[in-house]
């Protein structure tokens, strides 16, 4: 269906399934129970969740296919967010030309670096691009403070023009919205213990999010796509065939830059703000994490990556020692102490640590990364489909 | 490869079931809250949102035991601390409104970015009604417009930019700490008295919002009593090493550094400078002189000797009590409590925490109301005393304390690691008000308060 063969559209369902239902399964704890710290099932996460997907996606049509690996995708998220917070202060507050706009910036953006970042492959592209990223990082930071407020960060004002939209006398900055329908607006269904949070921008960017995993399916089985693996398996023997291969790059190149614009446009539409720390080069190793984490080269890995590393980052970042000490309380007090001196290391600020564990011990045990992982538990319980199994899932 | 037929009958199941979908969730109802967060249970959960890693880390981590302070004495923990001197009565150790006090905390990593995720998971996940933190202007600027459209309440922790009181103040937002304008109006008759009325000055400036009116309040104070200005340079936040913005300064003929520093980059560009040797140097006939106009604690301890005769100002010292009297009482109470629990006293990051969840504490308390405009009305126009700065007033317009400020110059030889400062002057509040349309707040408009939902 949908262009699709029956395991590509399997896969889209269980996308939208799990977007769909995510602020359930996201909550398997009650409110009030201890476990409820690890919930991750409210607004602001689930839709960096998706959007976060959405440019590891992005940035996997690059990687994936092309085996180029871009060192500087930030960069493209970074101009996405600015442009739509620009749209925002000058236009309007309707999230929908702040989106066309990322995109086509990022997509002009990205057409320009990488014009002329491909024309070197392997390490040098990836020296070329985090090069390119951190200059715009540093203009953003520093040179174009007009344009990018610099290292606060590019806000609305009460005072803005919006053109577009009717006088604010409301005294407070007005939320984004599509076509009136409020980002932030969100309606709450409390179930025995259970509270589950589903809002209007969580929805909007996971619609956008299934649409772009399903564009970035029929790249991966179009003609197009099978050109980009080939220049992934030996390039020279693309070249020597007769074919220009930089064309393909590029375009990947491009299309890749402008999901990553359309996740910073979508950052912006859930909270206009823009900070030149998008740029930096941590966040574009972030998206490179991400990738390999969930599994370069198959569909669904990099959104499995990029959920797991916010995960991370934004819920064990928050077990600080007096949580650790409500955990252990049932214990004798110097077994609660010893066990929170044990764990308060990898929790707090030292989830980074954990992380790096973790990411550690996927590269080393499970090269195809989260991915193949699955595919081997469902191999030991017997779903394993026989005719391929060796084959990564795409 | 692909194939791309729709046929009729799929198109319109797979719409049918987008649509059911996409319905769902506009089945249930939205809450009745009638503000975001209403506490309804027997406790009440307030945010902290510090920066735990990054150039303020330091900062943030004392801030930290401050919160937990004042979260035990709202609770009726401890020694009570400044709950017994702080002037409104309000406070009696039964939590807030009778609800237990509860906390989360958060890493903001000094950017804005982080800052707000964080911020925004203590809203919507754990129901904090109030958030308070930050050890920079531009996180600060940042949480604090997100405070105002989720409608919860932020009490400012350690930010000194003019903007988070001017062009970028909030109705939700509220700051204790002072501020660059406060600074330079304390500090420019004392370097006057110092060094004279004949000075050339070359400043380092912190590129973000609370370096640029900083240096912009330090130059205007400074030039008013005829100092003038050679060079301003623009250093990152993220700079460790600044040796390459500290030669040119040698060359310039200035005779004046302002290092627009703070926290890791205080200590690291002025350790640069004092190798450079700029403190032994004669230009023009008078010494080289370096002053860090916003000086801590915290930053004379990562400095060590090198902060010796710099002169530079703070919100708060915890000397204060004994060495300028009962003025500035809460000051030893609160150091006393907190000493007891750390072993060390407060920084004044960690005073201004304290006393802003205090402050906060009472204003609940005072307006019956966890309802953030409640809040809004109790601590617009309040004049309270006994928090450690002797008395001090929220005013109305802007939401910025005024109270006195405490300028002081590193000791030459210090008796132990935490008497490294000392109190050369406390300016009274009068002589660091401003009018609330001065040119250097101007261009930001409060709002109105927001309670959410």
């Amino acid at each position: 269906m949908l262009g699709l063969n029956r395991r590509d559209f399997a896969m889209l369902l269980l996308v939208a399934a799990l977007a769909l239902f995510a602020p359930f399964i996201l909550n398997p704890f009650p409110t009030a129970s201890g476990l409820s710290q690890f919930n991750a099932g409210y607004p602001d996460l689930m839709q960096r969740f998706v959007i976060f997907g959405i440019f590891a996606i992005g940035f996997n049509i690059l990687f994936g296919l092309t085996g180029y690996l871009s060192f500087g995708h930030a960069a493209f998220l970074g101009v996405g967010s600015y442009s739509a917070v620009w749209m925002f202060k000058l236009l309007s507050m309707n999230v929908l030309p702040a989106l066309v706009l990322s995109v086509v910036i990022a997509g002009l953006f990205a057409l320009l670096i990488g014009y002329v970042s491909l024309r070197r492959s392997g390490i040098y592209f990836s020296i070329l691009t985090l090069a390119f990223a951190q200059m715009s990082f540093n203009l953003a930071y520093s040179v174009l403070t007009p344009i990018t407020n610099g290292e606060t960060g590019l806000q609305l004002a009460l005072d803005d023009p919006r053109i577009l939209d009717a006088a604010n006398t409301a005294g407070s900055v007005p939320v984004t919205s599509l076509f009136g329908l409020e980002m932030r607006s969100a309606v709450t269904l409390d179930l025995a213990g259970w509270s589950f949070t589903f809002s209007v921008g969580y929805y909007l960017c996971a619609l956008i999010m299934l649409v772009a995993f399903y564009i970035s399916v029929r790249l991966f089985r179009s003609p197009f796509g099978m050109m980009l693996r080939a220049i992934k398996t030996n390039q020279q023997r693309v070249n020597y065939t007769g074919l220009n291969s930089r064309p393909y790059t590029l375009a990947a190149f491009v299309i890749s830059g402008m999901y990553a614009g359309l996740a910073g446009g979508l950052l912006a539409c859930m909270d206009p703000l823009a900070g030149a720390d998008r740029m930096q080069w941590t966040a574009s190793g972030e998206v490179v994490l991400m990738t390999i984490l969930g599994g370069a080269g198959t569909l669904i890995g990099p959104v499995l990556g990029a959920g797991f590393i916010k995960y991370f980052e934004n819920i064990f970042s928050k077990i600080n020692d007096s949580i650790l000490h409500q955990w252990f309380s049932f214990l004798p007090d110097w077994m609660e102490n010893l066990l929170v001196n044990i764990f308060y290391p990898f929790v707090g600020k030292g989830w980074h640590l954990t992380l790096g564990i973790l990411f550690m011990l996927v590269v080393i045990f499970l090269p195809g990364g989260l991915v193949q992982g699955g595919q081997k538990i469902a191999r030991k319980l017997g779903f394993g489909k026989k005719s391929n199994s060796d084959t990564p899932a795409e | 490869m692909s194939n791309s037929r729709f046929t009729r009958r799929g198109l319109l199941k797979t719409s049918a079931v987008g649509t059911a979908g996409l319905a769902m969730p506009m089945f249930f109802t939205s809450q009745a809250n009638a503000f975001t967060n209403e506490p309804t249970g027997s406790t009440v959960t307030l945010g902290f949102n510090v920066p735990q890693s990054g150039p303020y880390a330091d900062e943030g981590a004392d801030e930290l035991r401050a919160f937990q302070l004042a979260v035990e004495h709202l609770n009726g923990e401890g020694d009570g601390g400044m709950l017994s001197t702080f002037s409104s009565k309000t406070l009696d150790g039964t939590g807030i409104l009778g609800k237990k006090v509860q906390f989360v905390t958060g890493d903001t990593q000094t950017k804005s970015d982080a800052a707000r995720a964080s911020a925004q998971s203590m809203i919507q996940k754990d129901g904090a009604v109030m958030i308070s933190g930050g050890s920079s202007s531009g996180v600060a600027v940042a949480v604090q417009a997100l405070c105002q459209e989720a409608g919860v309440i932020f009490m400012a922790g350690l930010t000194h930019s003019n903007d988070t009181t001017g062009k970028d103040k909030k109705a939700n937002g509220f700051r204790h700490f002072f501020n660059a304008y406060m600074s330079a109006a304390a500090l420019a008759p004392v370097l006057a008295q110092l060094y004279g009325t004949d000075r050339k000055v070359y400043s380092l400036t912190a590129d973000y919002t609370w370096g640029w009116t900083q240096q912009e309040s330090i130059k205007a104070a400074t030039e008013a009593m005829g100092w003038t200005t050679i060079n301003d340079v623009r250093t990152p936040l993220a700079a460790t090493d600044f040796s390459s913005y500290i030669a040119p300064v040698l060359n310039s003929g200035a005779d004046v550094l302002v290092l627009n520093h703070y926290g890791g980059n205080m200590v690291n560009s002025l350790t640069n400078a004092v190798q450079f040797g700029l403190r032994d140097k004669q230009v023009n006939g008078k010494n080289f002189e370096i002053v860090v106009p916003l000086y801590s604690e915290l930053m004379a301890k990562g400095a060590g000797k090198n902060i010796a005769g710099i002169v530079g100002s703070q919100n708060w010292d915890w000397k204060l009590e004994n060495e300028k009297g009962a003025r500035y009482t809460g000051t030893n109470a609160f150091v006393q409590s907190f000493g007891a629990k750390y072993g060390f006293p407060p920084s004044q990051a960690a005073q201004t925490c304290y006393a802003q969840t205090l402050l906060y504490a009472d204003a609940v308390n005072r307006g019956k109301s966890f309802n953030p405009c409640s809040v809004v009305e109790a601590l617009e126009g309040f004049e309270f005393d006994g928090l450690g700065n002797g008395p001090t007033l929220y005013r109305k317009d802007d939401h910025q304390c005024f109270k006195d400020v405490v300028v002081v110059r590193g000791k030459e030889n210090p008796e132990n690691e935490f008497d490294l400062v000392e109190i050369v002057e406390v300016t009274p509040a009068d002589k660091v008000t401003y009018a609330p349309d001065n040119p250097m707040f101007a261009g930001g408009d409060l709002g109105a308060c927001n309670p959410g939902a």
